[in-house]
């Protein structure tokens, strides 16, 4: 008989499986839950662009596109990022197509990082970026960001863990699970530390357009970031296109015409019918775009205003669809936390811990819900944590 | 008249003045004055429940009824539109561009208590030419509230 574990690699073989996965299949098995764990927008993808979609599937033109993805969706990437962030691109070979920011993301940790080479992750963050560096025998350089400091990024932090073995720095800005945003001042501030390095950055900003208060910074924007950084956007957030699985990389053509190569010989090239959908997106998604960023916001007001009433501390984060309260005041450990809340009221959050070690003491709640959703899982989980003062008592 | 607050309540009129201001980013006290000048002005008109009677017992039947009337000079459609507003029968009462002239909305116990209120008490009228009576079967959406066929939440928890 075959020993399949013997057959696989030492590095897949001891890659982590998403830790939050035995919670999520616990709550799938609950009735009458109400999930506040979800990590995409609760928006269908706006017609018109769905009906791009339908068009191109209805003429039949569903053959592979270039490599790189087809050129007209790139010029109105370039356009978009150039009009919205302020930041220039070459269409034709400073831009690849990706499926989803996560191809992304995969494509430039492999094509960067090798045996031995460092890569600083400020946690709490998404959970594919550490895995991704261990595939390639990579050294995850974890950097814990600070509550008191929002969650952000300071140089300090940035400068404290480079050492001459630091490739890259992944910048998860808008953050998910904090919600957590940059502001110019943090951004300067790496770029000073990184000044006189040849590290490079991964500006994963596929939560740009959803910022409130104030407007996102892209990173390559900040004068000497810009030729250091590969910029990964896409359509799943902003633009409610999950499942279409389309994103992309913006960088020095250096870098993308050998992240090209992988891409060519994994994917080929990204869907053609989701590229004519988000051609659609660039050009006339705008308006859809604010509007449920509005909602958005209104739901982010209501849920930090509610949250802080029934006496969970919570930062006022600025950015994507999420919050990150504090939890410790009830003495519980977040999976504690998660799991009896789960049980006891049928509410599932996110325990802090599935994002980095640091996100012990915090949940991540999604406000990727209807006002009235919101409010039903805040009654409960008042009730909850009334009924553990009680049992203090 | 601040629009946000408008379309909050028109989503939800149950909201209160302190939920709008938190959801808005504004003080409670200017958003309660707000409101009580767009109803001093008619801007809010009124607040009422979608109800769908279907799931009730009581027997309702809605109609659509096109008029086509012929406007008096000086008065236009206004005078037809007033007389036939006067009806508690009649919910709504719009001036159409196109084939016809007024559509209006007619609630009534059965078919034809709706049929006998309109050849009795519509199609007698001077400036009535004719009409076009269409009986609503089903309400699938009703003041932008789903109530036929609306959907779960599909989304997967992907755990990420």
């Amino acid at each position: 008989m075959i020993d399949y574990e013997k057959m696989l690699t030492k590095e897949v073989r001891e890659l982590k499986p998403s830790g939050i996965r035995k919670f999520f299949d616990i709550a799938a098995e609950m009735k009458n839950v109400i999930s506040l764990s979800i990590g995409e927008p609760d928006f269908k993808t706006p017609w018109n662009i769905r009906e791009a979609g339908v068009k191109n599937l209805n003429e039949g033109a569903t053959w592979y596109s270039s490599n790189q993805g087809m050129i007209k969706l790139r010029q109105e990437v370039c356009n978009y990022q150039k009009r919205r962030f302020g930041v220039s691109y070459h269409p034709e070979d400073e831009c690849l197509i990706t499926v989803g920011g996560s191809e992304g993301i995969d494509l430039i940790i492999r094509a960067l990082v090798s045996e031995g080479d460092e890569v600083l992750i400020p946690q709490p963050c998404y959970v594919a970026y550490e895995p991704l560096v261990e595939l390639q025998k990579g050294v995850p350089v974890i950097i814990n960001t600070k509550p008191e400091n929002q969650f952000r990024l300071t140089k300090e932090e940035v400068l404290e863990h480079l050492t001459d073995k630091t490739k890259l720095l992944i910048l998860p800005y808008p953050n998910n699970p904090t919600g957590a945003v940059l502001t110019e001042k943090e951004l300067i501030g790496i770029s000073e530390a990184l000044e006189g390095t040849n590290v490079l950055v991964l500006s994963d900003e596929i939560y740009g357009e959803l910022t409130y208060e104030r407007e996102h910074i892209s990173a390559p924007s900040i004068g000497s970031l810009y030729e250091r950084t590969l910029l990964i956007g896409g359509f799943s957030k902003a633009f409610a296109m999950t499942g279409w699985r389309l994103g992309y990389v913006l960088g020095p053509e250096a870098i993308i015409k050998h992240i090209n190569k992988i891409h060519q010989y994994a994917i080929m090239c990204a869907p053609t019918t989701s590229q004519h959908a988000a051609i659609e997106a660039l050009k006339n998604g705008s308006e859809s775009v604010s509007k449920m960023r509005k909602e958005y916001d209104m739901r982010r007001r209501y849920l930090l205003s509610a949250l802080s009433k029934i006496g969970l501390e919570c930062f006022p984060a600025k950015g994507a669809f999420y919050l990150f309260p504090s939890i410790k005041s009830t003495g519980l450990t977040s999976e504690e936390f998660c799991t009896r809340l789960l049980y006891s009221k049928n509410v599932a959050v996110v325990p802090g811990t599935a994002f980095g070690d640091s996100g012990e003491g915090f949940v991540r709640i999604s406000y990727s819900y209807s006002l009235n959703h919101l409010k039903e899982a805040i009654s409960r989980i008042e009730e909850f944590l009334n009924e553990l003062k009680e049992d203090k008592k | 008249m601040n629009k946000d607050i408008l379309n909050l309540l028109e989503s939800d009129a149950h909201l209160s003045a302190k939920e709008i201001a938190v959801m808005l980013g504004l003080e409670e006290a200017d958003v309660a004055a707000e409101i009580a000048e767009m109803e001093k002005e008619n801007i809010i008109c009124g607040y009422k429940a979608v109800v769908n009677w279907e799931k009730t017992e009581r027997q309702l039947v809605e109609a659509l009824i096109e008029l086509r009337v012929v406007p008096k000079p000086d008065f236009g459609f206004d005078e037809i539109a007033k007389k036939i507003m006067d009806f508690p029968e009649v919910t709504d009462v719009y001036l159409m561009s196109g084939g016809f002239d007024l559509a209006i909305t007619v609630t009534g116990k059965s078919f034809q208590e709706i049929a006998y209120f309109v050849a009795g008490k519509i199609s007698i009228l001077e400036s009535v030419v004719s009409t076009a009576t269409h009986f609503v079967l089903k309400k699938y959406k009703n003041n932008n509230v789903i109530f036929e066929g609306e959907s779960s939440d599909e989304r997967r928890e992907l755990g990420l």
